[in-house]
């Protein structure tokens, strides 16, 4: 990508619901993802700088290549924890609610 | 008004049916609409009473600061088999409980109250439908209220799992990957609280904070309800005052008056020894053992029993309930329940069941969308620490009297086939 991100870190998530142990993730980003037994990936919580770049681009093919879309590189920004990602629930409010 | 340093909180008034609005009113005054309800709850210090013990104003505020629409869900779903709290307090008070709701619905501002109860328990259904019934002739303005009933599962009493239900008739968790995540009804924010806790709420609304602060303790104040099951004469429910030492709340329940242990929380719970039973009833008291109150849940296992049978069988149908919407659950949990199923049977092939044991519980520790694994998870390491003597004998092969025994004291309820289970 050729950028060099100074500030920030990223993390790499999964989503345990869609994720089938397809292990895509594990040949693709071989130093962040490890398997366990039953072939579900085991990612560090802990936010990588977005400055290892080598890190970055591995996670994204991981991202990428997931069958399941299971994967997604989270921006980390200073002060905060996980990053809020815009959501359908935030857009524009519906008119009246609905009925249970 | 009830004197503020006197018990029964909850259950004034509980007759043998429940109470009618007329008879409520009596028993507490008519709800009159404090003006700085918001003020009072944080001043008050409720922890919510479902089992994470997380503040409830802190809850309210998240929920209030959405835009749009709002729900307030009450949670009477009582996943835990061995819990009888929700559906003892809308038997006896369901007016409480709804004041809660309302008063709840006022402060975050919403339109509609949704109460959960599992269609398993016709009768508690039944109260609620009744309550519900009541206050519709009494009061036409105010938020709508709905009963819901779901099917009863382990983890559909878990809060997502519930807005799930609500929202796409399915009781299984969602993933949340940001936290505090707001949960949604459609596009409508969803508050949701235990019963218990919104009963608390109905009293904060209307004594205030300090009233509901004359019990306690200082970090986690007020009353709590227990469920006392397990070898006990008297299996009750009962209202505590936190803070009372857990051997006086297990002689009123006329418990085995020595205990090996005691199952806290429920089976996501863990295990507290027969040694430290003096322990004060309250979180900030049994988090330096690494226990917690949780869903007020006490199951006393007798010195006969064997640890090991009793987490065996806890463990096999904690992992039967699993949604197994995640692997590390829906393979993680029955390998667990194996490897307890090996320490059992002892023999050479028990020690390095233990090893792996431990080795596994570390693998599947967080990686669920929900906690359910890891309540597992504090379980099976609970089982090993408190009952080692018993692990210890599985291991030398000297498989103790409590294993051969047919009896048990945990009370799990029987296996469905996987093809049984409904989850809408």
């Amino acid at each position: 990508m050729g950028v060099i991100r100074r500030h920030g870190s990223f993390v790499l998530q999964v989503n345990p619901i869609l994720c089938d142990g397809f292990g895509h993730c594990a040949e693709l980003a071989p130093d962040l993802v490890h398997l366990d037994e039953w072939g579900y990936p085991i990612i560090s919580p802990d936010p990588l700088p977005l400055a290892d770049v080598g890190a970055y681009e591995s996670a994204r093919y991981a991202e990428r290549g997931c069958p399941r879309q299971a994967l997604h590189v989270a921006k980390v920004h200073e002060g905060g924890a996980g990053t809020p990602a815009p959501r359908a629930g935030d857009g524009p409010v519906s008119r009246s609610p609905r009925p249970l | 008004m009830i004197e503020a340093r006197s018990l029964p909180r909850l259950f004034a008034g509980a007759g043998t049916r429940p109470a009618t609005l007329a008879e409520h009113e009596v028993t507490f005054q008519p709800a009159a609409a404090r003006r700085a309800l918001l003020e009072e709850l944080e001043a008050s210090g409720l922890v919510g009473r479902g089992g994470a013990g997380f503040p409830t104003v802190r809850k309210v505020q998240l929920i209030k600061a959405q835009r749009g629409h709002k729900y307030v869900v009450v949670n009477a779903m009582e996943g835990e088999p061995a819990a009888h709290k929700d559906h003892r307090l809308l038997s006896t008070n369901p007016h409480l409980v709804l004041d809660g709701a309302e008063m709840l619905a006022q402060m975050v501002g919403a339109s509609r109250i949704a109460v959960c109860v599992a269609r398993d328990n016709p009768t508690v259904v039944n109260h609620v439908e009744r309550a519900i019934h009541e206050r519709e002739r009494r009061n036409l303005r105010g938020p709508a209220i709905d009963l819901h009933t779901p099917p009863w599962r382990y983890v559909a009493g878990e809060e997502s799992a519930l807005v799930h239900w609500l929202d796409d008739n399915e009781s299984l968790p969602q993933y949340r990957p940001t936290k505090p995540h707001v949960l949604r009804i459609g596009r409508g924010a969803a508050l949701v609280d235990n019963a218990e806790t919104c009963a608390n709420v109905g009293l904060i609304g209307r004594y205030g904070a300090d009233w509901f602060r004359a019990l306690g303790t200082a970090q986690h104040p007020g009353s709590t309800v227990v469920s006392v099951t397990g070898a006990v004469t008297r299996p009750s429910v009962l209202e505590v005052n936190l803070g009372t030492p857990v051997a006086t709340i297990l002689a009123t329940a006329g418990a085995d008056p020595d205990p090996q242990a005691v199952l806290l929380g429920g089976f996501g719970g863990a295990w507290l020894r027969g040694e430290d039973l003096a322990t004060p009833y309250c979180n900030e008291a049994l988090a330096t053992l690494g226990l917690s109150v949780g869903a007020g849940i006490i199951a006393v296992v007798p010195r006969t029993a064997c640890g090991v049978a009793e987490a065996h069988r806890v463990v096999r149908w904690m992992a039967h309930e699993s949604a197994r919407q995640c692997g590390p659950c829906a393979f993680g949990l029955p390998a667990l329940a194996d490897d307890l199923a090996q320490v059992l049977r002892g023999g050479p092939d028990a020690v390095a069941a233990v090893a792996r044991l431990r080795e596994r519980c570390g693998v599947i520790e967080g990686r669920g969308a929900c906690r359910h694994p890891d309540g597992v998870v504090r379980f099976v390491r609970s089982s090993l620490e408190v009952f080692r003597r018993d692990v210890d004998d599985h291991l030398r092969g000297a498989v103790c009297a409590g294993a051969r025994s047919t009896q048990h004291y945990l009370t799990v309820p029987a296996l469905e086939h996987e093809e049984d289970l409904v989850w809408e």
